[in-house]
C-alpha cells in the first residue's frame, strides 16, 4: 500500500502494463517500468513526472476503458504528478497552494500588481506616473534602479532556493537509478530530451487531442513558450549585465540586444500561451487531470500576462502609457517569481530530473 | 475518385462496390485496398467502436519474409526458412500453393502495411526470440488498428460498428446483400457487388464451442472478444462455402484463472510452467513440466487443463524462483507452507504434500539453465520432469490457478489464391471474398507460430480487397 490513493492505483497500473510491454516504444514511462517488478512511492513519481502526457497510450490500450481493467495512464500519472508537486513543495507549510492553485496565483498576480501600480502612484507625483518619460534611465524615473533590483533579486532567489529544495526533495525520494550510473553524461542527454520535448510525441506522431488524429500542436506552442521564456530571461540578464559591466541604463534602443532577445520572446510568450490554452481545449477530458485546469492554466495566464506586459510596455514606453504598463509588468513578473516553487512551474523541475534519472539508467553500467 | 455506387447525402450508400463485414486486421487491409482499387467500401463493424477489431486489439507482432535485416529486424527471415517452419508448426496440414502464395506476399507486406500508416518498432522486451522473423507494431494491436481506421477513413472509406449482421443473401454462389440487425441511415438491408467476410472465428460463443468440447467449454476463458461469435461463418458454410480446418480445433494456452471471462488478452498468460509443477484439483501432476522450450509447451497448457476435471490446474513454484520470469498481472497465491497453500487453493493437503514430496526426492542434481533443454531431469516418477526439474522447497510457496484460454479457432472457408471463396461443388464464387481468421485454416490446419495470424490477415486482407474491387469494376 502507498502513501495515496492515486498511487495505489499508479502501482496498479504499473503491474497491468508491467505484464503487457506493449507501450514499449512510445516513450520513456515504459522502459523505466520494465526495469522495476515492484513500486515504491519514489518509483511512482518518478515515472509520473517522467510522462509527458502524450495521451498516445491511452489510444493505443486495448485495456483502457470502458475496458474492466480501467487502463488510464495519462490521467493517472498526471493526477500522481500535481500532487506529488505538493508533496515537494518547499516549506511544506506552502504545500496548500496547489490545492487551488488557480486561485492562488490570480491573486497573488492581482496583488502584486496593486501593489506596483499603488507604489507608483504613492512615491511618484501624478505627473510622473502619468508623464512622457524617454531616454536612457526612463524607468527608474518611476522606481530606483536600486530597489528594483533588489526587490527582483530577493524574489529571484527566493524562488531558486525553494525550487532547489523542492527538487532535492524529489530527488531524494525517487532513490538511486537502477542499473546504470550517474554521471554528467547524463544531464546532458536530459537537456537534449527536455530541449526538443523528445517524449512528446506519441510514438513520433505527436500527441493525442479530441480523436484518434494526433497532432504536433503541444509540442510546437510548448516550444514557443519555453524558448520564449528563455529568451525574455536572457534578454534581462544581457540587460542587467549592460548596466552593471558598461553602464548602460534600460530603456535601450530598439536593435540592442536585451530588446532584440526580448521581442522574440515575447513574441513566444504571446503565441505559445494561447496556443497551449487552445490545445488543452481540444484534448479528450478523459486524458487530463480536470482538477488542476486551475493551475494549468493559471500558469499559462502568467506566462501570457508577463509577454503581454512586456510587449506593450516597449510599444507604448514613449507614450503617458508608459508609467501604468512598467508597474503592471514589473507586477506580473514579481508574481510570476514568487509562485514559481507554488505553481505549474516545477513541472519542468521535475520533469527534467526525471529526464536525469531516466538517462542514468538507460545508460549501461560501467 | 469517383464512387460508382449511388451515394446518398450523408455518405452512408445502400449499395456499394464492396462490402467488407468485420473490422480487424483482415478487414481493414481489404477495405484500404479495395478503395485504394477505386471501389465504394463499406465495413461493417459488430462490435462497438471500442472493442473493434476482434483479435487484432490484442496482437502484437506480424511474421513477414525478409531477405535482409531491417531497420528493425535483426537478419534475413527466407521464404524457405519461413515456409519450413509453418510446415513445422501445422504438421503439414497446409494448402501449399496457398502458404506459399502467402508468405512470397508477406515480403511487400512488410512496406505496404506502413504505407497504411501503421509503425514498426524493434521486438519487445522478453521476446528476443522473435526479433529476427516478427515485426513488431508500436503500441501494439490496437496502435495498428487506429492507425488502419485512420487512413481508411481518410481514403472514404465507410465504417459502421455495432452493425450485427443477421442474415446474408447468397444465390448460386453470388452475394447480393446483408440484412442488418439495426438500420444503418434507414437501411437495413446493404447489397453490394463483391463481399469480403472478414469476420473472424466463433471462439467466443460458448454454444458452438460446447458442440464439440461439451460441459467444460463453460469453464474456458477467451482471450479476446466476446463479439468473435463466428456468426458470419456460420452463415456461410450453411449457404453452401466449403469449409476447411478442423472444427473440433481451437488454439489455447494456460491463461490465469482469475482472468475476467472475455477480453483479457495477452497479460493474463502464464509462462512459469517451466520452473515448477503443475497439479490437478487433486493435486496430481499430471504431464512433463520440462518438455519443451517457449513458445512450443506455451501452445499446449492450455489443452492439457481443458482435458483436466472442472478444466482447473495450479502451477505451484517456490519463492527462488519468482524474478525468473516476467512479472504476472494477478500476484502468485503465497503461503508459509505447502499444506497452508494448499488450503488457500482449496486442494487436498495431504495430496499436495505427497506429490511435492514425491517430487523434490524424485529431482536429480543438474545445471540449471531455462534458456536451453538443461539436464535438471526427474528419476523414478510418472510423469517424469524432463528439463529444469529443481526442488520446490524454499517458502513461501507460490502458484497461480490456470485455466484455458481460447485464442482463435481453425474451422473457416476454403478460398483459391486469389482469397475468393470456393463453394461445396468446387465451384470458385462469383463475388465472394475471405481474409483472416474465417480463411486461416487454409494455410494453419493446426499448430501456432507467433505472428501468422495477422500474416494471413494482412496478406489475404490486401488480395481479397484488390481482387473484390477488381470484380466490381468489371
Amino acid at each position: 500500500m502507498h502513501g495515496t490513493r492515486i498511487l495505489n492505483e499508479a502501482d496498479r497500473l504499473m503491474t497491468v502494463c508491467n505484464s503487457c510491454r506493449y507501450c514499449e516504444g512510445l516513450c520513456a514511462v515504459f522502459p523505466a517500468m520494465e526495469m522495476r517488478r515492484a513500486f515504491s512511492d519514489g518509483d511512482l513519481n518518478y515515472l509520473a513526472n517522467l510522462c509527458h502526457a502524450c495521451g498516445a497510450c491511452y489510444v493505443d490500450c486495448q485495456f483502457s476503458p470502458p475496458h474492466e481493467f480501467n487502463v488510464n495512464v495519462p490521467k493517472t500519472l498526471a493526477v500522481a504528478r500535481a500532487e506529488s508537486y505538493a508533496a515537494y513543495a518547499w516549506p511544506q507549510a506552502l504545500s496548500g497552494a496547489f490545492t487551488r492553485n488557480g486561485l492562488v496565483i490570480s491573486v497573488i498576480a492581482a496583488l502584486s500588481m496593486a501593489a506596483f501600480i499603488l507604489g507608483f502612484a504613492a512615491l511618484n507625483d501624478h505627473s510622473a506616473l502619468f508623464g512622457v518619460h524617454t531616454g536612457a534611465g526612463a524607468f527608474y524615473k518611476l522606481m530606483p534602479h536600486n530597489a528594483m533590483a533588489a526587490l527582483f533579486s530577493a524574489a529571484f532567489l527566493y524562488a531558486i532556493l525553494a525550487l532547489g529544495m523542492s527538487l532535492r526533495a524529489f530527488w531524494r525520494d525517487i532513490g538511486t537509478p537502477i542499473g546504470g550510473r550517474a554521471e554528467g553524461g547524463s544531464i546532458f542527454q536530459a537537456i537534449r530530451d527536455a530541449g526538443e520535448l523528445r517524449y512528446l510525441h506519441g510514438g513520433g506522431v505527436g500527441c493525442y487531442n479530441e480523436d484518434d488524429k494526433p497532432t504536433d500542436r503541444r509540442k510546437v506552442f510548448h516550444h514557443l513558450t519555453f524558448y520564449g521564456f528563455l529568451l525574455c530571461f536572457a534578454a534581462t540578464s544581457v540587460a542587467t549585465l549592460y548596466h552593471y559591466l558598461l553602464g548602460r541604463e534600460a530603456p535601450y534602443p530598439v536593435w540592442d540586444l536585451p530588446v532584440v532577445l526580448g521581442t522574440l520572446g515575447g513574441i513566444g510568450l504571446i503565441v505559445g500561451p494561447i496556443g497551449l490554452f487552445l490545445a488543452k481545449t481540444r484534448r479528450d477530458p478523459a486524458l487530463l487531470d480536470e482538477n488542476r485546469y486551475g493551475m494549468d492554466v493559471g500558469f499559462i495566464a502568467m506566462l501570457f500576462l508577463t509577454g503581454l506586459t512586456g510587449m506593450l510596455l516597449l510599444i507604448l514606453r514613449g507614450t503617458v502609457a508608459m508609467g501604468p504598463l512598467l508597474a503592471l509588468h514589473l507586477g506580473a513578473v514579481f508574481a510570476l517569481f514568487i509562485t514559481m516553487p507554488y505553481g505549474k512551474f516545477v513541472h519542468g523541475i521535475y520533469r527534467f530530473a526525471a529526464l536525469v534519472r531516466y538517462a542514468q539508467e538507460r545508460r549501461p553500467a560501467a | 475518385m469517383a464512387l460508382t455506387s449511388s451515394h446518398r447525402a450523408d455518405g452512408m450508400s445502400s449499395k456499394y462496390d464492396v462490402l467488407v463485414i468485420g473490422g480487424g486486421n483482415a478487414a481493414l487491409c481489404a477495405a484500404i485496398a479495395a478503395r485504394r482499387g477505386g471501389a465504394s467500401v463499406l465495413v461493417l463493424e459488430g462490435a462497438p467502436k471500442f472493442y473493434r477489431g476482434g483479435n487484432t486489439r490484442h496482437t502484437r507482432n506480424m511474421r513477414c519474409a525478409h531477405d535482409a535485416a531491417t531497420e528493425i529486424l535483426t537478419g534475413p527471415y527466407t521464404e524457405e526458412e519461413f515456409w519450413e517452419d509453418l510446415l513445422r508448426v501445422t504438421g503439414g496440414q497446409t494448402d501449399e500453393v496457398l502458404a506459399r502464395h502467402m508468405i512470397r506476399e508477406s515480403k511487400d507486406i512488410l512496406n505496404w502495411i506502413v504505407e497504411q500508416g501503421v509503425r514498426w518498432q524493434p521486438s519487445l522486451g522478453g521476446t528476443l526470440s522473435l526479433g529476427r522473423t516478427n515485426s513488431f507494431f508500436l503500441g501494439g494491436g490496437r496502435a495498428m488498428l487506429n492507425a488502419l481506421y485512420l487512413t481508411a477513413e481518410q481514403l472514404g472509406v465507410n465504417v459502421a460498428y455495432d452493425a450485427e449482421v443477421t442474415d446474408l443473401v447468397i444465390e448460386d454462389g453470388m452475394f447480393l446483400a446483408a440484412r442488418l440487425k439495426r438500420p444503418i441511415n434507414g437501411e437495413t438491408e446493404i447489397r453490394a457487388t463483391s463481399l469480403v467476410a472478414a469476420a473472424g472465428g466463433f471462439e467466443a460463443n460458448i454454444e458452438w464451442l460446447k458442440q464439440y468440447w461439451g460441459e467444460a467449454a463453460d469453464n474456458f476463458l477467451i482471450r479476446g472478444t466476446p463479439y468473435n461469435r463466428g456468426s458470419i461463418l456460420k452463415m456461410l458454410l450453411d449457404k453452401g462455402v466449403q469449409e476447411v480446418g478442423d472444427p473440433t480445433q481451437c488454439h489455447a494456452v494456460a491463461i490465469d484463472a482469475r482472468a475476467p471471462k472475455f477480453d483479457g488478452g495477452i497479460i493474463t498468460r502464464h509462462d512459469s510452467v517451466v520452473f515448477g509443477i503443475v497439479v490437478n484439483k487433486h493435486a496430481q501432476r499430471f504431464y512433463d513440466e520440462g518438455e519443451d522450450l517457449w513458445p512450443k509447451r506455451y501452445a499446449i497448457w492450455g489443452r492439457l487443463v481443458a482435458a483436466q476435471p472442472d478444466q482447473i490446474a495450479y502451477i505451484i513454484f517456490d519463492s527462488t524462483v519468482v524474478t525468473s520470469f516476467m512479472p504476472t498481472l494477478f500476484p502468485p497465491i503465497a503461503a508459509r507452507t505447502v499444506a497452508e497453500l494448499a488450503g488457500k487453493l482449496e486442494l487436498e493437503p495431504a495430496a499436495l504434500e505427497n506429490t511435492i514430496t514425491e517430487f523434490n526426492a524424485a529431482v536429480r542434481p543438474g545445471t540449471f539453465d531455462h534458456t536451453v533443454l538443461d539436464d535438471c531431469v526427474t528419476e523414478g516418477i510418472t510423469p517424469p520432469k524432463t528439463h529444469w526439474a529443481r526442488k520446490i522447497e524454499t517458502p513461501p510457496y507460490l502458484a497461480y490457478p490456470v485455466r484455458p484460454g481460447i485464442t482463435f479457432t481453425y474451422l473457416g472457408t476454403r478460398v483459391t489464391k486469389e482469397a475468393r471463396m470456393l463453394m461445396a461443388d468446387g465451384k470458385p464464387s462469383g463475388n465472394m471474398f475471405a481474409a483472416g481468421e474465417i480463411m486461416a485454416g487454409n494455410v494453419l490446419g493446426k499448430g501456432y507460430a507467433a505472428g501468422m495470424g495477422m500474416t494471413i490477415g494482412s496478406v489475404f486482407g490486401r488480395i481479397a480487397g484488390r481482387e473484390a474491387a477488381k470484380h466490381a469494376r468489371n
